[in-house]
């Protein structure tokens, strides 16, 4: 029962993370658009407890940062006012979950704008473009490997269950979808849709892409399953009296695919997740000014970032925990199902 | 002193030439001679024949190989004798009397004269030639004729006066008609001069001559032992004996070849990259001249494509035809925040097509109208315009027909700048319940959108003028020029402005005096001003770096940024400054 705790740990993990980027409106200080003109390329501010004449203060503070007269670069710390941090602030409008108003923030400032995780080439907050652009990523990888897995499901059963041409003419198609270089694909079928696609087409667009190509993998491992599935004596003693396959499929050999299909789906959310990314970070993905995890990092193409503004690669950093939840629990996932595990790997040979 | 006979005969032979040799002489920093010089290039060269050079890359090669009758000084923009000493115009202005140097020679050794002059230009008016040169030796209708009078002068004749005067010269290299005269006659002239060419098959008159070309990776040119400029002191110019041009393409890539000692010289850096070297400085100086002659601008679509047009261009259109329209955008628009977020406050805000590193042509009494979004959304109620509230606080921009107001902006992929200010007007834009969306295009495919299929809503583009004089950029101001982008090539001007300012352009064409030009070229600019048909936004610094040991390294606004002054560059300290 060490396995099951682990999977809660790991369940209890990703959900505080997700409810935290699904509530971006309320744990975000600013709209993730809003460009703060005067302050490109603010460096993260720090949190004080002591101020600059020694006094020491119960609720942490941050300094404003100033260009210094006539040039553009460093920032430096104006110690003249010193600027609390308060909670529950009312600031710009959201929409939580997409259709509940708010406009409490979690934290803020009053008179100044406080930024945590320092600001973009336009002023724009990255810490609320880093909750806001988790949103637009998790949902892709979520979405993406939800379809992957549907499809991969009813391929991979079909294939195992009624073999012969049909099981050799799908495992050819899903080798070749393998052997795709799938960036390439993503690259061509992109250049295919319409110039100015609104960031929602584009997002629901990328999803489609990324969901449809990735799923030669997961019909591999469930037709592996359900072939051997399909021999074992309770389901020829169900089809002896008289079991349709529809009922066989339902009733007794999808639900062994379950193990496969959720440490699939744990593998494949990051990696979807990542796809993403790699296709806003080359421009494809969600147009600017929205925000996502492939967006924040696609400043660092330029050598000048690269080497200036360190702050541009907190995103990278911040998706860390999440895909760490996700493979922790892939892992445990797997650890529970050791038997099927075996059983997967054995059958993997035989594909 | 008596020198042993074999090298006092090699010495003597260029000594006793130069007597006869009219060398001009540069004033400035005398330096020392030797050393190589390297700088990098953004791509290889096409050619190094500039009859059909097109590219700018091949333009920057063919500057330091070749030379003209007269020269622009980079530096004072102004016209300065070249090839030849001195020039006479003629009181109706139509004839132009050059006076060649005498005793020079091409970088092969062979002598200059008229007659080299005279085919030169014979192949650049030469239809089949195809030389890109030919539309502006075109005056009038007419191309320019040219006539020997003896072997060092020569008259070209013009059909019109032409404002442009003696400028006109500028960048016309004098070809070698000792080596081109069997290809122009075979009809070879344009396959001729590929990087592959041997060294001795190929000359100019420029400070440098072709010495090595590895494909893929450099360009090695060797000092002109002939060239005709001399310092102050005598000294024969050029100084360096090398000068390598490596082809990188990418501007970062260049950055790191420059931060690394590879490279000697660096230019066209973007402002980001310029201040991460100025923040590491070892060993290099980075020198900011100001803004330049490019100029960025937002502009509409305003063909009149006629059926072919969807309707939501057509109605798109209908706004975009709006005077007020475009006048709201401009006042909407933050140039401040461009020159700032954009250029790292290396720039200037632009309200004009002159770029502020014109200094002879800006009109001073052009308005520059500051930000103002109030009376952008006067001008929009004007106009017809009204708009909406949403329940968040969010407005949208009705037309008259009470459709949202949306369109979208071309950018060039690869012009990062470009892309930031498309983000910035997006913004500005929204504020007034404008929803825009940003296209970046790859930028072929957007200068084809443009100006062939005209299928775009609005567009972000630059234009770099190549000299300070407005006739660089005729083909923007003509409703009848290919770079007149907001409907270009028109067979008649479609508004009454446009007319005007056809009219204005081609009378300042043919004025005698820059002052008489001058007033027709403010007018102009007032009319382009005022109908607001290119939204200027900003024009960037010309910001380069030299090694220190790079001597008389002084950056300008005209294209060759650093190399103008190639000839005096020199090393002070040793040779092999560089290591490649």
């Amino acid at each position: 029962m060490k396995a099951r705790r682990t999977i809660v740990k790991w369940l209890i993990t990703l959900a505080v993370l997700h409810g935290i980027v699904l509530c971006a409106g309320f744990f975000a200080p600013y709209d993730p658009g809003e460009q703060d003109r005067k302050s490109p390329y603010l460096p993260p501010m720090r949190l004080h407890l002591l101020d600059s004449n020694g006094h020491v203060h119960a609720r942490p503070f941050v300094y404003s940062l100033k260009l210094r007269e006539g040039s553009f670069e460093p920032y430096e710390e104006d110690t003249a006012e010193l600027h609390p941090l308060k909670l529950f602030l009312r600031g710009s409008h959201y929409r939580l979950l997409g259709f509940l108003p708010g406009q409490t923030h979690f934290f803020g400032a009053e008179n100044a704008r406080i930024y945590l995780l320092g600001t973009d080439a336009y002023g724009r907050d990255q810490l609320s473009r880093l909750l806001f652009g988790g949103q637009v990523s998790l949902l892709a990888g979520l979405l993406g490997a939800g379809i992957t897995l549907i499809v991969g499901l009813c391929i991979g059963a079909v294939a195992g269950y009624y073999g012969g041409w049909t099981d050799s003419l799908l495992m050819r198609l899903a080798e070749l979808f393998l052997a795709l270089p799938w960036l390439y694909l993503l690259f061509a079928i992109r250049a295919f849709l319409p110039l100015a696609v609104s960031p929602l087409k584009a997002f629901f667009l990328i999803i489609a892409v990324i969901g449809l190509v990735g799923w030669a993998r997961p019909a591999r491992l469930v037709r592996g399953v359900v072939l051997s599935a399909k021999e074992r004596d309770f389901v020829r003693a169900a089809r002896g009296f008289g079991a349709t396959s529809g009922y066989l499929l339902r009733r007794h050999i999808l639900p062994e695919t379950s193990s496969v299909l959720l440490t699939q789906a744990a593998i494949l959310i990051p990696q979807f997740v990542l796809a993403e990314m790699t296709l806003s970070f080359l421009g494809l993905g969600v147009p600017e000014p929205a925000a996502s995890w492939g967006n924040l990092l696609s400043s660092l193409q330029q050598y000048s970032v690269l080497v200036s503004y360190w702050w541009m690669y907190l995103p990278a950093l911040a998706m860390a925990p999440f895909f760490l939840g996700y493979l922790g629990l892939a892992s445990s996932l797997q650890e529970r199902g050791e038997a099927y595990k075996i059983e997967t790997r054995s059958l993997g040979n035989l594909t | 002193m008596f020198l042993p006979l074999p090298s006092h005969i090699a010495a003597a032979f260029p000594q006793q030439k130069s007597a006869k040799e009219e060398l001009l002489v540069l004033p400035g920093e005398v330096g020392r001679s030797g050393g190589r010089l390297v700088v990098s290039l953004r791509g290889e060269p096409k050619t190094l024949n500039p009859l059909i050079a097109a590219d700018a890359r091949s333009r920057e090669v063919i500057g330091v190989m070749q030379a003209d009758l007269i020269h622009i000084n980079r530096a004072t923009q102004l016209t300065e004798p070249a090839l030849a000493k001195s020039w006479k115009i003629s009181p109706d202005g139509l004839a132009y009397t050059l006076v060649l140097r005498q005793g020079l020679k091409f970088s092969d050794g062979q002598p200059l004269d008229a007659d080299d002059v005279l085919f030169t230009f014979r192949t650049y008016l030469d239809e089949n030639v195809h030389a890109p040169q030919r539309d502006l030796l075109i005056v009038g209708g007419k191309p320019i004729s040219v006539r020997k009078v003896d072997a060092y002068t020569v008259v070209f004749q013009l059909a019109k006066t032409y404002g442009v005067g003696e400028r006109l010269f500028d960048g016309l290299a004098i070809l070698p008609r000792h080596l081109l005269e069997k290809p122009y006659q075979e009809g070879k002239l344009g396959q001729i001069g590929s990087l592959a060419t041997a060294a001795d098959q190929w000359t100019g008159l420029g400070p440098f001559r072709l010495k090595e070309y590895v494909a893929g990776q450099r360009l090695v040119l060797q000092r002109n032992p002939y060239y005709w400029k001399s310092d102050i002191k005598g000294k024969r110019l050029p100084y360096v004996d090398e000068l390598v041009f490596l082809f990188v393409p990418h501007a970062d890539a260049q950055v790191l070849k420059f931060q690394s000692g590879e490279t000697d010289m660096i230019s066209q850096l973007g402002a980001e990259n310029f201040s991460v070297l100025s923040r590491q400085q070892r060993g290099y100086t980075m020198t900011d001249a100001g803004p330049g002659l490019e100029y960025n601008f937002l502009f509409f679509n305003l063909n009149d494509a006629g059926e072919k047009t969807s309707p939501e261009l057509q109605r798109n259109q209908k706004w975009f035809r709006e005077v007020k329209f475009r006048q709201a955008v401009s006042a909407a628009v933050d140039r401040e925040a461009i020159v700032r977020l954009v250029y790292q406050g290396r720039g200037a805000a632009l309200w004009g097509l002159v770029a502020p590193g014109n200094r002879r042509w800006g009109n001073e009494k052009l308005p520059h109208p500051a930000r103002s979004l109030d009376r952008a959304r006067t001008l929009l109620k004007d106009g017809g315009f009204s708009s909406s509230t949403g329940p968040n606080g969010e407005s949208t921009l009705l037309d008259s027909d009470g459709k949202p107001v949306e369109f979208s902006i071309l950018t060039s992929s690869s012009n990062a700048d470009r892309a930031k200010m498309a983000a910035l007007i997006q913004d500005d834009l929204k504020q007034l319940g404008m929803r825009v969306q940003v296209v970046p295009l790859e930028s072929r495919s957007l200068l084809d959108r443009v100006t062939q299929s005209r299928d775009y809503d609005a567009c972000i583009m630059g234009i770099a003028s190549y000299d300070a004089d407005p006739n660089s950029d005729i083909s923007v101001w003509l409703s009848s020029g290919g770079l007149h982008l907001w409907n270009p090539s028109q067979a008649h001007p479609a508004t009454p402005w446009e007319a005007e300012i056809d009219r204005l352009i081609e009378e300042q064409m043919s004025a005698s005096t820059f002052e008489k030009r001058k007033k027709l070229y403010d007018r102009a600019q007032e009319v382009l001003a005022e109908n607001q048909p290119m939204i200027f936004l900003a024009s960037p610094d010309i910001l380069a770096g030299a090694k220190n040991s790079v001597g008389n390294f002084h950056p300008a606004v005209l294209e060759p940024y650093v190399l103008w002054n190639v000839e005096q560059l020199y090393l002070k300290n040793g040779t092999g400054n560089a290591t490649r």
